[in-house]
């Protein structure tokens, strides 16, 4: 894992912290990602809740998706992690290089009478509950924008 | 992350270390499936040692516990702190499990 310590310039009493990561597209690195952001929102002292729910699991979902179903079996591939956080609210891109996938489409209910013994289906509708904005767009791959404002 | 399995009486307890996730899911599935194998119906997942879950760790236990089912047998959870019974509720999985609060108040009523 490479990562990329970039201080931007603070505004006038912000602090601001920027990073970026890339991993190779392994589904093992995924823990590790989760706990460099997971360290950056404590240092803000973001409430438990959020350290330990929302950012761990809307995280993992997103890395999941870009590394099996983005990326899927090209070798040799990587995915890329961007967090920016503030004291007010943490943005986290996560970029793969894959073709992308229609979001709506592939979100469904997972607490349905119907779909509630699924063993899959669960991700996406995971991220869209723990996370306050879900943003998908194409930028020399395919981007998960992930936006969570600090609940105290 | 790992995970640990002991019997208690006929209960198989499986100890959830770290997380539940994408990474390690099918380590767990086919330690239990193993187990269920063997003959034992009556399993308990400990969860006081577990960090968090995504959704495929949730997806296995889905799995796992309609598996056992069809033989015959039960599934249940114990120890869910704050964080994990949000995530069970909020995919109204605690609607599926049955889940206790201590490992001890589950295999009592086992």
């Amino acid at each position: 894992m490479s990562a990329i310590s970039s201080a931007r310039p603070f505004a006038p009493g912000r602090v601001h912290i920027a990073l970026e990561l890339e991993i190779p597209s392994d589904v093992r690195y995924i823990e590790r990602v989760v706990e460099v952001v997971k360290q950056q929102c404590a240092q803000f002292s973001y409430p438990q809740r959020q350290c330990c729910l929302n950012i761990p699991v809307a995280l993992s979902e997103a890395l999941s998706n870009a590394i099996l179903r983005g990326n899927g079996d090209r070798s040799g591939a990587h995915v890329q992690v961007k967090v920016d956080v503030t004291q007010e609210r943490l943005i986290l891109e996560v970029l793969d290089e894959g073709l992308g996938f229609d979001f709506e489409e592939c979100l469904t209910d997972p607490t349905e009478p119907g779909n509630i013994e699924r063993e899959d289906g669960r991700g996406l509708f995971l991220m869209t509950r723990l996370m306050d904005r879900i943003e998908r767009f194409s930028n020399q791959g395919n981007v998960v924008r992930m936006t969570l404002r600090r609940h105290d | 992350m790992s995970f640990a399995i002991k019997k208690q009486g006929e209960i198989v307890v499986v100890d959830v270390e770290g997380q539940l996730i994408v990474g390690n899911r099918q380590e767990l599935k086919q330690r239990v499936l193993d187990e269920l194998e063997k003959g034992e119906r009556k399993f308990l997942i400990d969860f006081s040692q577990t960090g968090y879950i995504d959704s495929s760790g949730l997806g296995v236990l889905v799995s796992l516990s309609k598996k056992i089912r069809e033989q015959g047998g039960e599934l249940r959870l114990a120890n869910l702190n704050d964080d994990l019974k949000t995530l069970f509720e909020l995919t109204k999985l605690d609607t599926l499990f049955q889940i206790s609060d201590t490992k001890e108040r589950a295999l009592e009523t086992f």
